[in-house]
């Protein structure tokens, strides 16, 4: 451990990454621009995450990473083991154990506690940003809070495909007043938004960090006639049975066979070491044996 | 009857250049205006200081407001003039391109205006669509076709129905018939005229072409290097022009 700094970056920028997170809790929603540094991994892998992960972690923290929901997916594992060497923490898989989790894709299923922070990674974190390409612009709405262009957008979907179809990043308005992209989680996560745990949103190349505090009200925006509908594939977990948890499909076969499980794992693996059988589950087992 | 638009000495330098002077006008409901001028003559300049795109180095545009009555726009704050741009102001480009979101689809078009302004109903949205790409031609069974495969009488079209939508007051028009062929111009201006008429609509059109001004404006301004050297009912200015600038130009018209 002498070859690092705790947490591989320096105190000055870790000090510049806690000034913009402080920043960001205090203007829920607002994107505070900040010095995003070179870290040992490409742009889109979570930079921005790990950096803002790596300005609240202390010694005694209990870290856990999940990509797509998943602890066992490489963008997750490499990042744990980043945290593992470069700071000495403890990690975990479980979601209730965790006093910080970083997370690409989706929120746990388990509600978070008030001691708990969510780091998300952001590929764009700005909402209007495939609406309108100036970023002067862009700012500019943000600054008089002009978001009819965001209905413009589901107002698309709607023509096209008869429903709003956005199914990800959907965008949400904080507290009322920001409009901000709630990074690329399912739909189906964003009512998990207003939640007790602090919520911190990191973008590395667009160099952004972003905040929504605790108990802050996010609001899914949408049309009168045609409201925010969260949406998950309409089956159980065929692992644990669960009826309420995000579900990834996946393909068996040549012959058209496909299983739906729970995208979070730890959620899944605990319901099933707690009793609960998923209508494959059985097979699966006889498989393995 | 207080003034729709009070304009009161206006002018922009660009640098030691002199992009429009002098300027002092008053607007009624109710009235169209020209603006004509050759290329270069401080016309759109003149044109982006009143509709709040550019900042005048000097004078005051004087809107009746709504509520407050008359207020000057230039020194008023920024959210409230982009707040005027986009409920009691309209802007038609020459290029419908500017105007118009080119990858959204006609109906989006349309409805940004109303969405900007808080409409939150899908359905009510796209019947107010559908009636106004009616209004300006343009069949119903187009509405979700993006402006890319319009043609540029059909964008230019739909550039006024989504300017016209949320029912303004005073409408900018620059060049608005530029780049079209006589004949789609013939019907942009008589449907100009028709809704201009029809809604009552207040408009100041710039352009170089007299046989617009001659069909749409009630008054006229002509002006050359900046400054308004003559100004006066449409159809006087036009058949006993007193400048020799506005005679040349008079007389520069091609008769067919």
């Amino acid at each position: 451990m002498t070859d690092y700094n705790f947490a591989y970056l320096d105190e000055q920028t870790k000090r510049m990454i806690r000034r913009a997170i402080l920043k960001g809790l205090a203007i829920p929603g607002y994107q505070v621009p900040f010095a995003s540094r070179e870290m040992p991994m490409p742009y889109g892998w979570g930079t921005g995450g790990v950096q803002v992960s790596a300005a609240v972690l202390t010694p005694e923290d209990r870290f856990k990473v999940i990509d797509q929901g998943a602890d066992d997916t490489t963008n997750a594992v490499s990042i744990r083991r980043f945290f593992e060497k470069t700071a000495g923490v403890a990690v975990t898989e479980a979601t209730a154990e965790a006093s910080v989790i970083q997370t690409r894709h989706r929120i746990p299923e388990l509600p978070l506690r008030e001691d708990q922070i969510l780091v998300y990674q952001v590929p764009i974190p700005e909402p209007l940003r495939f609406l309108e390409p100036s970023e002067v612009e862009t700012r500019k709405m943000h600054s008089l809070e002009e978001y009819g262009l965001m209905h413009v957008k589901l107002y698309e979907d709607i023509s096209q495909h008869g429903t709003i179809a956005t199914a990800y990043a959907y965008p949400v308005k904080v507290e009322g007043r920001y409009v901000m992209d709630p990074s690329p989680i399912p739909k189906f996560d964003n009512p998990k938004l207003e939640m007790a745990g602090v919520q911190l949103f990191g973008a590395g190349r667009e160099q952004r960090i972003y905040a929504v505090p605790p108990y802050t009200q996010v609001v899914s925006l949408d049309f009168d006639d045609y409201p925010f509908a969260p949406t998950k594939a309409d089956h159980a977990c065929d692992l644990c049975g669960a009826t309420d948890s995000y579900l990834d499909e996946l393909i068996m076969d040549d012959a058209g066979g496909r299983m739906f499980m729970c995208s979070d794992t730890d959620y899944c693996g605990t319901r099933r070491v707690a009793g609960h059988v998923g209508a494959q589950a059985a097979a699966l087992a006889e498989d393995a044996a | 009857m207080t003034p729709l638009l009070q304009v009161e000495n206006i002018a922009k330098m660009y640098g030691a250049r002199i992009g429009c002077a002098n300027v002092s006008f008053d607007l009624y409901p109710g009235e169209v205006m020209g603006i004509v001028g050759e290329s270069g003559s401080g016309k759109s300049t003149l044109l982006n200081c009143l509709a709040g795109h550019l900042q005048p180095d000097a004078g005051a545009v004087c809107f009746d407001t709504r509520t407050e009555g008359l207020r000057n726009t230039v020194t008023m704050s920024e959210p409230e003039r982009r707040m005027l741009s986009r409920t009691d102001w309209a802007f038609v480009h020459q290029h419908a391109r500017d105007g118009l979101r080119m990858n959204v689809s006609a109906g989006g078009n349309v409805g940004e205006r109303l969405m900007a302004v808080n409409a939150r109903h899908y359905g009510d949205i796209r019947a107010k669509a559908i009636d106004w790409l009616g209004r300006v031609e343009i069949s119903a069974d187009r509405i979700d076709d993006r402006p890319t495969v319009f043609s540029g009488g059909m964008q230019q079209r739909l550039q006024i129905a989504r300017n016209l939508v949320t029912g303004p007051r005073l409408v900018f028009m620059d060049e608005p018939t530029g780049g079209l062929d006589v004949s789609v111009q013939a019907r942009l201006l008589d449907l100009l005229r028709g809704l201009v008429r029809e809604m009552g609509l207040s408009a100041i059109i710039v352009t170089h072409d007299l046989a617009v001004v001659r069909l749409l404006a009630d008054r006229l301004m002509v002006m050359k290097d900046g400054h308004v050297i003559e100004s006066g009912l449409t159809d006087q200015v036009l058949d006993d022009p007193q400048h020799a600038y506005t005679q040349l130009l008079v007389s520069s018209v091609l008769q067919v």
